[in-house]
């Protein structure tokens, strides 16, 4: 293969004939592939039709919520859209969703490797993933599910509706999940290039480590809960029934062990997407590059410990209570140690203004706003008021949701030139952007307000006084969705007829975009050596060379 | 991927994959990727410990009185043949690396009979509790042992624990199979000998586990 270009080339730009999408071609080739460019493309296929799905049955949800009374649906259709809405979300969408896509992707190419160091897993992740996937949403075809993602018995075990498939598809997930983070310890560990060292790696790498970390950790056990909840609905075992002298706290117990720090693996990756491309957006290197990196390993620790704040009022003693209060409360140390030091790259850096400024903007305002409002619920007498309350849902909504669909258009449109070679256009990108910024503030600044007024969460009905504030989250998550299909819009355009982007349009100094774009079926056309520390924008105009022979 | 052996690397170790520069490379990251694989493992029983502990907590003369209940003298042969197993298996691998070939093929011989025993004696002591109905949740029907409150619990733990161990024997029994069937074929040998280590260190796993199991269900 031919390196056309380097990156200090201002020569037109260049589309490399022969790249990894079309070096082989047939559905077999995509199928059966082991290239990890290949599975993160069809990564990114896959959780974009589970985030319509996911996003269909939000808006359902929305528009049920327009009125106080029944407005377009059943209740008993009401819960099960939103608890579909709530498990293909998490589980099909945000856990995958950056790991799976842009980890895949770029991961390799940032330590200058040729794959991960188990591309055949790598490709079971992806089967496992559409297996679970096919299994958790055939629950709506066996009669549907109506527990809410958190399956909680005794309602899970004892609801006349069939919450087996989905467990099932929820243990496979699992697998799913647990495989791709063990692929990339294992790859960070072993296949960095020569020059790659530990504090060399790019951020987004650190936080795809810590993301792994828990992943590999804390998932077995979301797969022994499933599992259990399962054999109890099935087989009536008795585990966490309190009429066989069972305990479903338990249930809750192993349930936000893993499903707690899960939050931090849809979070970190994005905050690690978020610390690269800060880096090109700001033309000036990460401030503070090892506190963030760091910080993304105490926020994997730390979250480790927290589950219980999501049991205040499950009958844990008060001194569990507070030491779970205190404990959450270090993540927002963590988080605000990197918070800070984003703000720091931004300062007197030469700030393109573009898409993905608006989304880095709008993600740090997320996870300020969402990370005041995490202390706030971790704060015990005031959880007691806004347990199971919009509130709640709106602050998860906020530091969960917010910050990774931020990370991931972040990275949708850092990394689309790099995977396709094309550039989308650049002005309905912004238009799209402030769309979805306006559109989630306009969706859930309302539910904060109503929670805090009572309102609590998963019910069909509320009274008059709730729907001003109701009718304003509809209408807001409605421009949620606009903008979301301008993006659709305008990326199918720049697929098939956006401008060659060039190998590096963004003048980026990750290692990632130091090959052509897109890149080559094995990487790199030269043996990679890694001579210069990470996101090194110093000295301006200078151009840094990774790649050696 | 067989087109990348035309990069010249006339020395390159036969079994080392494209995307590694040394076997040694490849090596660590098998070896490094089991190690983390036996971790989510330990995580895996590690909620079924928990539940065994939080119950017998609630209900510690259940607990004393149903363990009464399981027959010592089985489970204390189970326990002898998984650690000779472990200990063949651990032979094994030597044997493989030393060139012993056929030595290696009969000690992993043995480890499989071993396993196949475990199960025989696993499926009397099943077959016995189905009988006397010292069985989980709703199932549970043991008059004797009536009298305990969540007398069943124990049971309900019981058959999760041992039997998700057992699945784990049958898997780790198949994976010396396919172990024993590489080296039949002559694919290990002293040169490249990981996938014998890797399947040796999964057997030691299942042993570890039962070497818990034993005390905590059986002997307190």
């Amino acid at each position: 293969m031919t390196q056309q270009s380097q990156p200090s080339a201002d020569s037109p730009a260049v589309y490399p004939a022969v790249n990894y999408l079309n070096a082989d071609r047939g559905v077999k080739s995509w199928l059966l592939t082991l290239d990890h460019k290949r599975i993160g493309i069809m990564y990114f296929a896959s959780v974009l039709v589970m985030f319509l799905v996911g996003g269909i049955f939000a808006m359902a949800v929305r528009l049920e919520l327009l009125t106080p009374g029944p407005t377009i649906m059943g209740a008993n259709t009401y819960n099960r859209m939103f608890t579909l809405h709530g498990i293909v979300m998490i589980f099909l969408f945000m856990i995958p969703a950056i790991p799976g896509v842009f980890g895949n992707f770029c991961m390799p190419l940032m330590l200058g490797a040729k794959d991960v160091a188990f591309p055949r897993l790598n490709l079971l992740s992806l089967y496992l993933y559409w297996t679970g996937a096919i299994l958790a949403i055939s629950a709506i075809i066996f009669g549907g599910i109506d527990t809410g993602w958190t399956f909680y018995p005794p309602y899970s075990t004892t609801t006349p509706m069939t919450a087996f498939p989905a467990l099932v598809g929820i243990f496979i997930l699992g697998f799913s999940s647990i495989v791709t983070g063990l692929n990339f310890i294992v790859t960070i560990h072993t296949l960095r290039a020569p020059g790659m060292t530990w504090m060399r790696m790019q951020l987004f790498v650190w936080a795809i480590y810590a993301t792994s970390i828990i992943q590999v950790l804390a998932t077995p056990v979301i797969g022994l809960t499933v599992m259990l909840a399962g054999i109890e609905k099935v087989a009536g075992f008795g585990l966490f029934d309190s009429a066989k002298g069972g305990d479903p706290v338990l249930f809750q117990h192993f349930f936000w062990f893993y499903s707690h720090p899960a939050v931090y693996i849809m979070v970190l990756p994005s905050m690690g997407v978020v610390s690269d491309a800060i880096a090109a957006v700001a033309r000036k290197n990460v401030f503070g590059y090892q506190m963030i990196a760091y910080s993304s390993l105490g926020i994997a620790f730390v979250g480790f410990f927290a589950w219980g704040h999501h049991m205040f009022v499950s009958g844990q003693s008060p001194f569990d209570n507070g030491a779970f209060a205190v404990i959450s409360m270090f993540v927002g140390v963590f988080t605000a140690i990197k918070v800070f030091n984003w703000v720091g790259t931004l300062y007197r850096g030469a700030i393109a203004i573009n898409a993905m400024f608006v989304y880095i903007c709008g993600f740090l305002f997320f996870v300020v706003f969402g990370g005041m409002t995490g202390i706030a619920v971790a704060t015990i007498s005031l959880d007691i008021h806004w347990h199971d309350t919009y509130f709640v849902v709106a602050h998860f909504h906020f530091i969960m949701v917010g910050a990774v669909i931020m990370g991931f258009l972040i990275a949708i449109h850092y990394w689309f030139p790099k995977m396709f070679g094309r550039m989308y256009h650049e002005g309905w990108a912004m238009v799209s952007a402030s769309f979805i910024v306006l559109g989630f503030i306009a969706t859930f600044i309302p539910q904060f307000l109503v929670g805090n007024a009572g309102m609590p969460r998963r019910y069909y009905m509320y009274p008059e006084r709730f729907q001003a504030m109701n009718v304003a989250s509809t209408a807001g998550s409605s421009l949620l969705a606009f903008g979301f299909i301008i993006i659709a819009i305008y990326l199918i355009y720049a697929l098939v007829r956006g401008e060659i982007a060039g190998d590096n349009p963004w003048k980026s100094m990750g290692v990632e975009w130091q090959t052509t774009s897109p890149p080559d079926k094995h990487n790199f056309a030269k043996p990679v050596v890694i001579t210069k520390d990470p996101h090194s924008y110093q000295k301006p105009g200078e151009e840094v060379e990774h790649v050696v022979i | 991927m067989s087109s990348s052996d035309e990069h010249a690397h006339s020395a390159r170790h036969p079994h080392l994959a494209e995307h590694f520069e040394t076997i040694q490379q490849q090596d660590y990251a098998a070896r490094l990727g089991m190690w983390l694989f036996l971790g989510t493992e330990v995580l895996l029983f590690a909620g079924l410990f928990l539940g065994y502990t939080v119950y017998r907590h609630f209900y510690h003369a259940t607990w004393h009185a149903c363990s009464q209940a399981l027959s010592l003298s089985l489970g204390a042969t189970n326990t002898v043949i998984l650690i000779s197993s472990s200990l063949t298996v651990a032979l094994a691998y030597w044997a493989v690396k030393v060139g012993k070939r056929n030595l290696a093929l009969g000690l992993l011989a043995f480890t499989i009979l071993c396993a196949i025993a475990f199960l025989c004696i696993k499926y009397v002591e099943y077959s016995h509790k189905f009988h006397v109905g010292e069985l989980p949740g709703k199932w549970f029907r043991a008059e004797e042992l009536m009298q305990y409150p969540a007398a069943n619990m124990y049971f309900t733990i019981y058959f999760l624990a041992t039997g998700l161990h057992a699945f784990h024997v049958i898997v780790g029994m198949s994976v010396l199979l396919w172990v024993a069937k590489g080296i039949w074929k002559g694919r290990y040998t002293p040169d490249y000998f990981v996938p014998v280590e890797l399947g040796a260190l999964y057997w030691h796993l299942v042993d570890l586990v039962w070497i818990f199991l034993f005390p905590l269900l059986y002997l307190i």
